[in-house]
């Protein structure tokens, strides 16, 4: 379990850029381990409110289901849209190997 | 007012002049009644962009031609009867994370570069439908992070009033481009200030409206749950005429407001006699620049003057907000930004497998700032740490709505700096990224609670550059936000950068 007082590490960001599909070199990794401790240590502020009984709130608007009529509308255009990829084929999106030589 | 008499002289080098053909609501009236030629308004624009654009760097892209077949277009109808709308003929800029259908939006990122999105906008396709005419994409900060366009990766906007210092942000180009004259209006977004505090820094008028009231719908997403689009203008009455045009429920945004909507231009003459509007404290202290904090206070007199019952307002636990914002927005952002991979749009770095080829991506295609929110959503959200800081940032959020829910019980409006200083020079908070997130401080508490906020020029700071001051009103509270707006805009210094010179 993570507390704010515990400081980044250089391994913990390294692990981040990794879960966020970035590369980083050593440089970066020191420079954004410096930085994120920055704004983490600003962050720990907010250990010292009491917030017990405290619900949390992830919008500010009262989020509900929100439905259309079951009719077919208009939708984006097939060839527009595939026209920004990058790689079509076969009016699907193309991507590399996924699974590497054992593919 | 010290400093506003020699303004114009003090500003050699600077690009910041009034619209060429007037306010939006006079190009509009003019050319609704066959006065004004709508080509004629926009060839003016135009002339203007070419004159100070690349002193300014405001546009990513200047629709030039699309403009000029517009306003014939828009002239045509007029010949022929037909009304164009409230913004007849009226040019807009438009801040670059609008998608606009076969245009050019990339976000002020390389990862969006080339990219024309297959749809437009839901404010795009009002103001279509009203009669604006879209004369460009204006820079921002890379996917809107940052507060001084510093982050673009087309370079930076400059301040038309000292082109040595940054416009603000990350709307920093839909207010440079106003304050320059390049076009009387135009939209920004706002997820933690980025209207507001690049308003103020421009001597410009900037309005987020309450969460939901604008549909999000095309707006790029940086974070959802705090991302708002706005006006810029020269006037209170222009931020007016285009929040009605704008406002409203869009069935494409299920976070939109299904309600009946006054019209905001109807009403903003009507004073602030008896209105009660509390200075907020918690943002008087610390880190705000003493000019600032005098123009503030100088405008509490004003409104007092106007009629309105002026008074002290605490609202504690936006002490917090800075800290609750840049663990919740960071969050956010690294979720909507996993989308950026290379398989449907914008750019692909070839690698010989599918995840090579995201990391290469991404990691070509992202600016240094984006990377580090990345980053430090994906930490905040990740597994051991997700209760210590984004369900922690949660809870303090709920207490800055509370705060300002007992506030407004007191007071019907806050008053507050938008920004702690003037505009600052290109690279001085560009190293440490917390000094520049301070920039935020009294602009980010609005987001996070979901309400208006407004920041409106008045006067000018000991080094001569605009200063705004914001008001801050509960959700839905646009109506006496602007009615106030207005009674400042009228009782503010007649200065250079308010466009009431001469």
């Amino acid at each position: 379990m993570g507390a704010m007082s515990e400081r980044i590490t250089r391994d913990d960001v390294a692990h981040i850029a990794y879960l966020a599909k970035l590369a980083v070199t050593d440089v970066e990794l020191d420079e954004y381990t410096s930085q994120l401790a920055a704004v983490l240590a600003h962050a720990a502020d907010v250990e010292a409110l009491d917030v017990t009984g405290v619900a949390p709130t992830a919008h500010p608007y009262p989020l509900s289901n929100v439905l259309r009529p079951d009719v077919v509308g208009e939708t984006l255009d097939r060839s527009e849209v595939l026209a920004q990829a990058p790689s079509v084929e076969d009016g699907r999106f193309r991507v590399p190997a996924i699974l590497g030589d054992e593919q | 007012m010290s400093g506003a008499d020699d303004a114009e002289s003090s500003l050699a080098g600077s690009r910041a002049a009034k619209p060429p053909m007037g306010t939006a609501t006079e190009i509009a009236a003019g050319i609704r009644t066959g006065q004004l030629s709508a080509r004629a308004v926009i060839d003016a624009h135009l002339a203007s962009i070419d004159a100070g654009e690349s002193d300014v760097h405001a546009f990513n892209v200047v629709l030039a031609d699309q403009a000029r077949a517009h306003a014939d277009e828009i002239d045509r109808q007029v010949a022929a009867g037909i009304d164009p709308g409230p913004l007849a003929g009226v040019p807009i800029a438009l801040k670059d994370n609008l998608c606009t259908r076969g245009i050019p939006t990339t976000c002020s990122s390389r990862i969006l570069e080339g990219w024309l999105p297959p749809y437009d906008a839901t404010v795009v396709q009002r103001l279509a439908a009203a009669g604006a005419i879209a004369v460009g994409k204006t820079n921002l900060d890379e996917f809107a992070m940052g507060s001084s366009t510093e982050n673009s990766a087309f370079g930076p906007t400059r301040n038309p009033h000292d082109l040595t210092r940054v416009p603000g942000g990350s709307s920093g180009g839909s207010a440079a481009a106003v304050a320059a004259g390049f076009a009387p209006i135009s939209l920004g977004s706002d997820t933690g200030g980025s209207i507001r505090q690049p308003a103020a820094l421009c001597g410009v008028v900037g309005l987020k409206p309450t969460y939901g009231l604008v549909s999000r719908y095309g707006l790029i997403a940086f974070a959802s749950s705090l991302d708002q689009v706005g006006p810029f203008a020269t006037t209170v009455a222009d931020s007016a005429l285009l929040l009605d045009v704008i406002a409203g429920h869009d069935p494409m945004d299920s976070t939109s407001i299904p309600e009946d909507l006054p019209s905001y231009s109807a009403v903003i003459d009507r004073g602030v006699a008896g209105l009660r509007i509390g200075l907020v404290t918690e943002l008087m202290g610390e880190g705000i620049a003493p000019d600032v904090a005098a123009r503030v206070r100088a405008a509490a007199e004003a409104l007092e003057a106007a009629g309105a019952i002026v008074g002290e307002a605490s609202v504690p636990a936006i002490n917090f907000g800075l800290s609750a914002y840049y663990l919740i927005a960071p969050a956010e952002a690294s979720s909507n930004l996993a989308r950026y991979d290379g398989v449907r749009y914008g750019l692909r770095v070839d690698a010989p497998t599918t995840s090579e080829m995201m990391v290469a991506t991404r990691t070509a295609g992202f600016g240094a700032e984006v990377k580090r929110r990345i980053m430090l959503g994906t930490y905040a959200l990740s597994a051991g740490y997700y209760d210590a800081y984004y369900g922690k940032a949660l809870k303090v959020r709920t207490l800055i709505i509370r705060d300002f829910a007992a506030a407004y019980e007191t007071f019907d409006l806050l008053l507050s700096p938008t920004s702690p200083t003037t505009a600052f020079r290109f690279g001085d908070k560009t190293a440490d990224p917390l000094s520049m997130y301070l920039n935020d401080t009294c602009t980010i508490p609005t987001n996070l609670a979901g309400d208006a906020a407004i920041s409106v020029p008045f006067g000018l700071g000991d080094d001569v550059m605009p200063i705004g001051v914001q008001i801050m009103a509960p959700a839905l509270g646009e109506v006496p936000m602007l009615r106030a707006a207005a009674v400042l805009e009228a009782a503010a210094p007649r200065t250079a950068t308010t466009g009431k010179a001469m």
